[in-house]
């Protein structure tokens, strides 16, 4: 089993490992890191009335970036982006860096939406709907 | 990475002859639709994003993803991260299946495909339950009738034109007030569904007086909301379909995949490379569950 098949359009071989140790090293840290996102979410679910909203927004930071890091490791080593040559890896991710300008421009705007909403609000507000219904 | 090791340093990769990116064409270009496709599903939920920070409330996960089966309510992330360990686990026997193919080991491709296409039909089930579970369900919701300015309570599903979970009414008097004026249907529908320990049979609560379920009604729905955002169904439904409707394309792929090991044509063939291309699609979905993941249930 030492020669690896592959279609004959390739030139070089990358030396595949002969073992899964790779695959269920990658399968732990993918789970392990999806463990810790579930704890960030229970202590979200847990205390997110008694914490002050920066910590909550950096608390979803931290769990954005766990995600990118989960994202890393499915690319790299499952698709196995990470032993391609470096043209090919090129080719896929730097148009990928868009997404950079379009999660801050969007959101962004989206925030902006929201603060001439605000500005614009009727002052009658949900609280005060109390004063109506009454029985019939 | 390691390829730098075995390939020299001097190849001529663009004097034709041999494929500049070191893969075969319909490798390559399997990586450039699942780019264009991380586009689609990206513009998916950059787009919830937007109207999501535009609002000034919107669902608590944790309110919204509660339930699973057999559990009514107050479990939320569980139903979630195992459909996320479902796919997680469905990613490493396709990879398992990509490897077994490289040594043209036919038995081991055969045996990972199948885990890997029961994997994809387990999640597709859960998904299944969670949407009807959520179609299906009955929230209390406080409703204006614009014509008299007056409030009732309805009950209301999670649809892609009605959204249950708007901010809380906290006001005991002001929900009394509204049950008050409901139609007798909605609160016998509120209480047959409600969830927890208390359980009502809903012809016992049709011989009931409109008093009488209103008395019911106050004493054991306790949690009554405002209409919400109407964007949230529309988003949620849109996008975990869209990525549902994606794993269910990857199952039929990946049973064509094994049904053409069992005939033995990649050994015909000389190598296994389409299951890897396969692999690519089945990885991709799992990447994008990720981030759905992280969109709709954990933020």
């Amino acid at each position: 089993m030492s020669q690896v098949k592959t279609s004959p359009e390739v030139t070089y071989n990358a030396p595949h490992s002969e073992g899964t140790g790779r695959i269920w090293k990658t399968f732990w840290v993918l789970s392990a890191l999806t463990v810790v996102e579930l704890g960030l979410g229970y202590f979200l679910f847990l205390k997110g009335t008694s914490i002050s909203p920066s910590l909550i927004l950096t608390t979803k930071i931290v769990i954005g970036i766990l995600t990118l890091l989960k994202a890393y490791y499915i690319v790299s080593v499952f698709m196995h982006l990470g032993d391609e040559v470096r043209n090919l890896i090129m080719t896929i991710t730097v148009p990928l860096v868009l997404f950079v300008w379009f999660v801050i421009a969007f959101l962004w705007d989206g925030d902006s939406w929201k603060n001439m909403r605000k500005d614009n609000a009727a002052p009658t507000k949900i609280e005060q709907h109390s004063v109506s219904a009454p029985a019939h | 990475m390691a390829t730098a090791a075995v390939i020299p340093a001097n190849v001529r990769w663009w004097n034709g002859g041999k494929s500049p990116f070191n893969a075969s064409y319909g490798k390559v270009m399997m990586w450039y639709f699942l780019m264009s496709d991380a586009f689609t599903f990206g513009a998916f939920l950059i787009s919830y994003g937007t109207i999501r920070f535009s609002q000034t409330s919107w669902p608590d996960p944790n309110v919204v993803f509660q339930s699973a089966p057999g559990i009514h309510g107050g479990a939320p992330l569980v139903f979630v991260s195992i459909m996320t360990f479902i796919l997680i686990f469905s990613s490493v026997t396709m990879v398992l299946a990509v490897h077994e193919g490289h040594h043209m080991n036919k038995k081991g491709v055969e045996k990972y495909m199948w885990l890997t296409v029961i994997g994809g039909l387990m999640f597709l089930g859960c998904q299944a339950w969670e949407w009807h579970h959520l179609l299906t369900g009955s929230n209390a919701v406080l409703v204006n009738n614009p014509l008299t300015n007056t409030f009732s309570i309805e009950s209301w599903a999670q649809t892609t034109t009605k959204n249950p979970w708007g901010p809380a009414i906290q006001d005991a008097t002001q929900i009394k007030a509204a049950f008050a004026n409901s139609k007798m249907e909605n609160i016998i529908e509120l209480l047959t569904n409600l969830h927890g320990s208390t359980h009502f049979n809903e012809d016992q609560l049709n011989k009931l007086s409109k008093p009488e379920l209103i008395d019911l009604a106050v004493k054991n729905i306790h949690h009554v909301s405002t209409p919400g955002a109407i964007a949230f169904g529309g988003y949620f439904y849109g996008i975990t379909g869209f990525h549902g409707f994606h794993v269910l394309s990857g199952v039929v792929i990946n049973i064509v995949l094994l049904i053409k090991t069992k005939l033995g044509h990649f050994d015909q063939r000389g190598h296994y490379e389409m299951i890897e291309k396969g692999g690519l699609y089945w990885h991709f979905v799992d990447l994008v569950w990720v981030f759905v993941f992280l969109c709709f249930y954990l933020v």
